[in-house]
This record gives C-alpha cells, structure tokens and sequence, in this order.
C-alpha cells in the first residue's frame, strides 16, 4: 500500500469526528443552544481528574465487550448474545467466588475462569445450534439473551438470594465476596491521591486486547478465522473445517464475554445485586463497529464512548438538553461507519489502479 | 426473412481475457436460435451485451434493423428484448401476477389494481398458450411453473425476442419437454427466440439455428438440417489440434495416487460419479476430458474430502486417505488448483503473504510449534512465487484483488507447486487467462511433472489435455467411459465420447 493510502486510513476517523462535530453543532444552532459553549463544557468537565478515572472504568468492560464481538464479526458471525453470556457469568461467577475461601490470586483468578467458562458454554450453545441445527446465530444469541436474564432474575430470586438481619426478607443479591476474591484500585500503587478508585481490572482488559490481537492475527487459528470470515469457500478448500470454527469462534467470544463483568464485580460490588451494569453486551457491538475490530481502534472506541457518556453530565446543570449526547453517539456511529467503507472502497480501486498501471509500465 | 438481431463485429475484453473477439451472426426473426460452447467460450459475455448489462468496446448490434445502443437493461427492454435468466427473479412470497407487474406500476403510492392487470395478463397467458393460475403464489409453484412466470413476465413488458440462459438446466426432462412445447408455441406468434445452452442433444431438438462459440470467437451458424452432434461438438472443441510433444518418459513406477471403484454420494437423486479407478504414478500427468457438469468438480471435491463418498477407496502412495478430513489431505501433500481462483483459491480482500498460506496453514512452514502463523516463511516464499512464476504486482503487500486474472492465476499455480507437494489436482487451470499466463502455467506445469509430480488434470480445453497429458480419460455422466492416448486421439473421437455418442 502507497504510504499516502495509510495516511488516509489512519486518518479516517478524524475526518470522521470532525464531520460527526459539525452535524451537532448543527443540531445545536437549530435548538438555539451556543455550540462552543456546549462543546467547552464537556471538555472541561470530561478531563477533570474524576471524570478521567470515571471514563477509564466505563471503558474497561465497554472494551471486552467489544473484543468479544469483534472475534465473532472476524470470522463473519454476529455474537449479539454477548449480554446474556456476561450477566449469567457473573452472577456465577460471583456465587462460586462468595461461597470459595482460597489465596488472594487463586480466589480471583477462580473467579475469572467460572465467569469464561460459563459465558463460553452459553455461547457455545448457539455455536452447537448453528453446526447440527442450521440455526443462524443472531437468533439463537438473541433468544439466549432473554433466557439469560431470565435464568439470572430466577436465581437472584429463588437459589443466590441474601436474606436482610432479621433473616425474613430475601434480598436478590449474592454474598460477598471474601477479600481474597477482591481486586484493590490501583490508586496505591500508582500513587494517586485524591481521586476515586481507578479499576485494576484495567490490566486485564489490556491483557485481552493482546490475546485478542495475538489469537486473530498471529496464529493459524487465528488465519483460519479470518480466513472464513473473508472468504468461506476458499477456507474451506485450504482445510479449514468450518463446523469445528464456528462453535470454536462462539466459545472463544463467549469465554471472552463472560470477562466483561469482572471489572464491576470483583474491583467495584464485589457481588452480583441488581444494580449490576446491564446493557454492555449491546453496547459492545457499537464500539467494534467503531473500533473496526482493531485492538487498539476498539479502546479508542470505548474510550470515545465513555467520555461522551460521562462528559455530557455537565449538560444538564447547564440547562442543555443532555439528550445531545445520544444523539451525537448517533451520528458518530453513523459517520463513522459510513467514512470508513467509503474510504475502503476509495483504497481497493486506488490499488487496483496502482496494481493496473504497474502492469502497463511491464509490458 | 428479416433478421431480429444484427451482431456487428463485437468485441469485449477484461483485464486478461478477450471475451468475446470480433463476434458476427444474425439470428433471423420468428425462428429459435441456439448459441452453444463450453463455458468460457464467450456467450454469457454476448448475451450481457444483448441485454445491455454490458457495452462492447467494439462493434455495434442492430435491432429489427435499427442500430441499438443501450446503456442499461432498460434501454434493451424498451428494445423489446426480454431475458429469462437461469436463476429465477421472482418474489417467493408474491402471487403470481404481482411478480408480472413488479416494477412496472410507476404510480407510486397507489395501490396496485388488481383489476387492472389480471385481464391482460390471463388474455397474455392463454394467447401464447402459457397456462398459469394468476393468483397463486410463487411458493406454491413448481420451477416448471415459474419458469413460464419468467417468461410471462417479459413478454408482459412487451418483449419478442426472448433471451434465455441455460433454460433446462433446472428442469426434469418432462418439463423440458413442457418448455419445448411453449418455446415453439411462442416462435409460431412471431417470437425470436435465443436460446443458450450447452447441452447438444437439446440443441438439436429445438433450435432452427445453432451458433458454436469457442475462446471468445464465432466459430460458425449452422442450420439444423445441416447440422449434426458430432459437427457441433468438433466446432465446439476445435479441429486442429495440438500434437503432443514427444519426450522422454520420466514415469516412475511408484504410485503417486490411486482411486478405487470410487463412487459418490447420490445427491438430488443423481449419482455425481461411479466406478471410478484411476492410477496415476509420480511424474504422470492423467488428464480428464469431459463437457462441464459430468461430475468432474464432484470427483475432485470428493479427492480432497469435501464431497462425500459412499464407497471406494482413495491412496496417496499407497496409504489410504479416504477417511482423512480436507486439512489432514492437505498436509499429507495434496496440492490443488481450482476451477475458480476467486472463490475458491485466494482470499481476494487479503494480500499476497496471506494468500500464500492459504491451504499450508497448519504445515510446519507457515505453523510454529506453538501454531503462530510464521509470516517470515510467508514473506520470503511469495516473494519467491512472484518471481519465479512472473506475477506482476507491485509488491507481495498488495491485495490480491488488484491483481488481473491472469496474474491471480499464477499465484495460486506457483503456490501449489511449490514447496514440494506430493499430489497436484488440477481443475481448468488455465480458465479465463491470456495466452501468456497459459503458456507459462502450461510449462510450470510440465517441469513440476518431470520433477516427479503427480497430477491429475481436469480440464476442458483439450488444446492443454492434449499437451500435457500422459494419458488420457474421458468423462461423462460421472463415468469415465474412455481411456485413449493422447498421441493419438482424435477430435472426433474425444468429440463423441464427451457428448455421449461413444464410437
């Protein structure tokens, strides 16, 4: 590739912001609201210390969640289950982790692997369902969901349940965990004073970017997967065994998306209650989209997402509709999406006429 | 006699490959005109032209008698030519008459009349004695039946003269006695119809005239009373053929591949291949001659485990494979060329270095103990094959979609002779690809034969079974029903014995 194509590539999602700016401060003018104002605001706000660490721990789970689509999406499947997959591996995970007495590192660890199994195994099923039944994945995910929530409201309720003192009242939340199951912020060992507890688990979801970038990219798995998601036939005559890959690619991502929760339960509740985060899974799948299923473009992604979320609380207090804030995630989404398959398109003939006029020159 | 269509010195080129080259016939008004040739001999090129999907870079058509220029199938429709394609464009969930009137109602809003249209369409069907219920829906249809639908429909949009592409391939043979009945119906209204096919026995029973293509160009028209099988199957194949080069013979005696009484899974009631017994040995080449379609992608889908087989065996020297999967054949060696590169052999949207893995991914040169994929090996080997197999590219980096034809070909050739397979399945391996590449896939070919390769060559174009081949089968129906020599055969016997007629 010519280096000016890279260059344009890199920059594709700059153009993109920038568009994605323009439209709302459009949208801004039109509800007679002072754009720069506006804009100041949520800059202002979003870079303080607090809201630095806030749209680092939003970030943490939003970019599991995102890896774990983005495994699927590499291999042309559409794990939309991710949200059921991960609400059903924590609440697990936080009942095996409550009722387990072992060594600090063990306990949590244990409790990594409860969650990546069972979020897996759920996964696994829609694997199992498309191979033997020819049940596409985005419905099977997708009911799996609801059963999910379904299963995990029936435990809280029935089998997981804390009872309040006078031991009457069930309370739908599980134990604690023991603080050998807990993972400590890591503002001691960074040295940070004076700001709320920044999630360890971040380390973590660093951790499952390499994997991710190391799984997809670097080994013959890896290959096959991509190989598949680009081109089914041609995988198949090279021996790629597309039954074996699809119910490996849903374990993978599953087992991936039983991680998302893991930052929340054991760096933040430190048990499974109602207040759980929810949505994450869905959320996931825009920033994959975002992130073009690039390790390092989906933590771009999150991050981009946290910091609106969080940036456009100041909205509010300033009488500016905080509504804006979804509606630019919107357009950024939409931007974005449409920027980049532009730009590809642009890059393929670029190459094909590169390609063309190499052969001329030849002959 | 007035001629329907005029095609005026045609010419149609893509990157690689002349389509279709100075291309001339007239296909007279009121008759049924047959096109014939293998594929890729240039008639679907043609009749995209006809139909306005595509614009010929040279040449001109003429209309009734007009000079037709059209830049879209819009401006062919309005021309009153109507196409029938081989894959059905109806709406599954829509009655009948609905799919007639699909996209000719512009009045967008309103609701469509029913009223309005099923007169005309049931006054249509019974004038050119196409019956048909109107109000049923396309799902409850058999493909007979829709494919009267196909043809209601662009006589309904005003069409006489009628393109049809494959039109049997799809039909039992009472329904293509069926359509037989309607095609004739429809030329005694005044009807020209084109009529594509490859299927000579057909041909003969419907046509009036038989147009034969063959690589690109008009071989000849021909009129049914003049015509026979055998002459169209020489026009189709080519009359003077190649004389093998001679040379020294470098067979070896060891056993290279073996199949067994080989005999395929019957899939839609038919049986893709049986009996199949071939013994091909190190630095063979055993060429397959046979017309498209007579199980040959069947057989060399079922050698590298991808099509079931219901009983036979398979060795690669002398160890049977049979049970092995598609991965466990390929690190055992076997090494194949796809009839289509761009679906089954490349992943176009990656680059070079990735393409080059592709089918070696699990074998110690790509794989590391530990299975990272190993670029490095990646990197070098295709430089190697960009070299040695002259594939003109800018780099190994770029992607294989850039690449022509041609030059995509001779990646996936130099990829699978390299690195020392020990079997190579060969299929149309030099299919759409200029001259040039021919020349030089043909001479890698040979080399990676006198190096002690075996190959089995399937292949269509008997200028390269006849110069490659060691020996030489001819398929059809799935059997291989002749075993002749290569230095000896003729083009009327290959002739006959492809199309069935035996000797």
């Amino acid at each position: 590739m010519k280096v000016y194509l890279k260059i344009l590539s890199f920059f594709t999602p700059v153009i993109a912001l920038a568009i994605s700016f323009g439209l709302t401060t459009f949208i801004l003018i039109m509800i007679d609201r002072d754009p720069v104002e506006t804009f100041t605001l949520m800059f202002d706000y979003g870079t303080t210390g607090k809201s630095i660490v806030s749209i680092l721990n939003r970030s943490i789970p939003l970019y599991i969640s995102a890896v774990a689509v983005a495994v699927g999406f590499k291999m042309g499947m559409f794990n939309i289950g991710v949200e059921g997959q991960y609400i059903l591996g924590a609440l697990i995970a936080a009942q095996v982790g409550a009722v387990l007495i072992l060594p600090r590192p063990l306990h949590v660890l244990t409790i990594f692997i409860v969650a990546a199994v069972v979020s897996g195994i759920w996964a696994g099923i829609s694997g199992y369902l498309k191979v033997k039944k020819g049940v596409h994945e985005v419905i099977s995910t997708i009911m799996l969901n609801y059963i999910g929530a379904g299963i995990v409201a029936y435990l809280l309720a029935n089998v997981f349940f804390e009872k309040d003192e006078n031991n009457s009242l069930k309370v739908p939340q599980t134990n604690y965990l023991l603080e050998s199951g807990q993972l400590p912020p890591l503002n001691n060992i960074l040295g940070i004073e004076d700001l709320p507890n920044l999630n360890s688990f971040i380390v973590g979801a660093v951790f499952v970017g390499i994997f991710y970038y190391w799984l997809v990219w670097k080994t013959s798995l890896g290959f096959d997967l991509r190989a598949t998601g680009l081109n089914p036939v041609a995988a198949k005559f090279s021996g790629a065994d597309p039954n074996k890959l699809i119910v490996l690619a849903m374990l993978i991502s599953g087992g991936i998306a039983g991680l998302v929760g893991m930052s929340n339960l054991v760096g933040y509740f430190h048990r499974y209650t109602i207040d759980f985060p929810t949505g994450l899974g869905f959320a996931g799948i825009t920033v994959a989209l975002l992130g073009r299923n690039h390790p390092v473009g989906m933590a771009l992604g999150a991050l981009l997402i946290s910091f609106l979320e969080r940036s456009s609380q100041i909205l509010d207090l300033n009488n500016i509709p905080k509504e804006i804030e979804r509606i630019m995630q919107g357009i950024v989404i939409l931007v974005v999406v449409v920027s980049y398959e532009v730009v590809r398109r642009y890059i393929l003939t670029q190459e094909v006429k590169l390609a063309s006029r190499m052969v001329d020159k030849d002959e | 006699m007035n001629t329907a269509i005029n095609i005026e010195n045609i010419s149609k080129s893509f990157p690689g490959v002349l389509a279709n080259d100075s291309v001339s016939f007239d296909i007279i008004s009121g008759t049924i005109h047959a096109i014939v040739g293998e594929n890729g001999a240039g008639k679907s090129t043609l009749m995209k032209i006809l139909y306005g999907m595509q614009k010929p870079d040279n040449g001109f058509l003429k209309i009734n008698g007009d000079i037709a220029k059209f830049q879209s199938p819009k401006d062919a429709i309005s021309a009153g030519i109507g196409m029938v394609h081989q894959h059905f464009m109806l709406a599954d969930n829509l009655t009948v008459w609905e799919n007639i009137v699909l996209g000719i109602d512009s009045s967008n809003l309103s609701k469509i009349k029913k009223s309005k249209y099923i007169p005309d369409i049931t006054d249509l069907s019974k004038k050119y004695s196409l019956p048909i219920d109107v109000n049923l829906t396309i799902d409850d249809l058999g493909v007979g039946e829709k494919q009267r639908v196909e043809i209601l429909k662009v006589l309904y949009r005003g069409a006489n003269i009628l393109i049809l592409d494959e039109p049997t391939a799809v039909l039992v043979p009472q329904e293509v006695e069926e359509l037989f009945e309607n095609l004739k119906n429809l030329v005694s209204q005044g009807v020209t119809i084109l009529f594509i096919s490859h299927k000579l026995d057909e041909v003969m029973e419907i046509a009036d005239r038989i147009s034969v293509m063959r690589g690109g160009q008009h071989v000849g028209t021909v009129s049914k009373e003049t015509a026979s099988k055998k002459i169209l199957a020489e026009m189709m194949i080519g009359k003077d053929l190649p004389t093998p080069p001679s040379r020294e013979t470098l067979i070896s005696s060891e056993n290279c591949l073996q199949l067994k009484d080989l005999r395929g899974e019957p899939s839609l009631g038919k049986i893709p291949f049986e009996d199949i017994n071939l013994e091909i040995k190190k630095g063979e080449i055993c060429g397959i001659a046979g017309v498209e379609g007579n199980g040959q992608r069947e057989l060399s889908e079922a050698i590298l485990g991808l099509y079931p087989v219901e009983s036979g065996q398979i060795f690669l020297e002398d160890i049977e494979i049979t049970k092995l999967s598609t991965r466990e054949r390929r690190l055992t060696g076997i090494s194949f060329i796809p009839e289509d590169r761009q679906s089954q052999g490349l992943v176009v949207e990656s680059n070079l270095v990735e393409n080059i893995i592709l089918g070696k991914q699990s074998s110690n040169t790509y794989s590391s103990k530990f299975k990272n994929v190993l670029f490095k090996n990646a990197s070098k080997n295709s430089k190697d094959v960009v070299d040695n197999y002259e594939v003109k590219t800018p780099n190994v980096q770029t992607l294989a979609l850039a690449l022509s034809g041609g030059n995509q070909q001779k990646f996936v050739v130099g990829r699978e002779i390299d690195g020392k397979p020990t079997f190579l399945l060969a299929s149309q391996p030099t299919r759409g690809v200029d001259i040039g590449a021919q020349a030089l896939i043909w001479d890698k070919l040979k080399e990676a034969r006198d190096m002690g390769l075996g190959v089995l060559l399937i292949s269509a174009d008997l200028d390269e079974l006849l110069g490659l081949s060691d020996k030489l089968y001819v398929i059809y129906e799935g059997k291989l029903v002749k075993q002749l020599e290569p230095t000896e055969a003729t083009p009327e016997q290959l002739g006959s014995y492809m199309t069935g007629l035996g000797i």
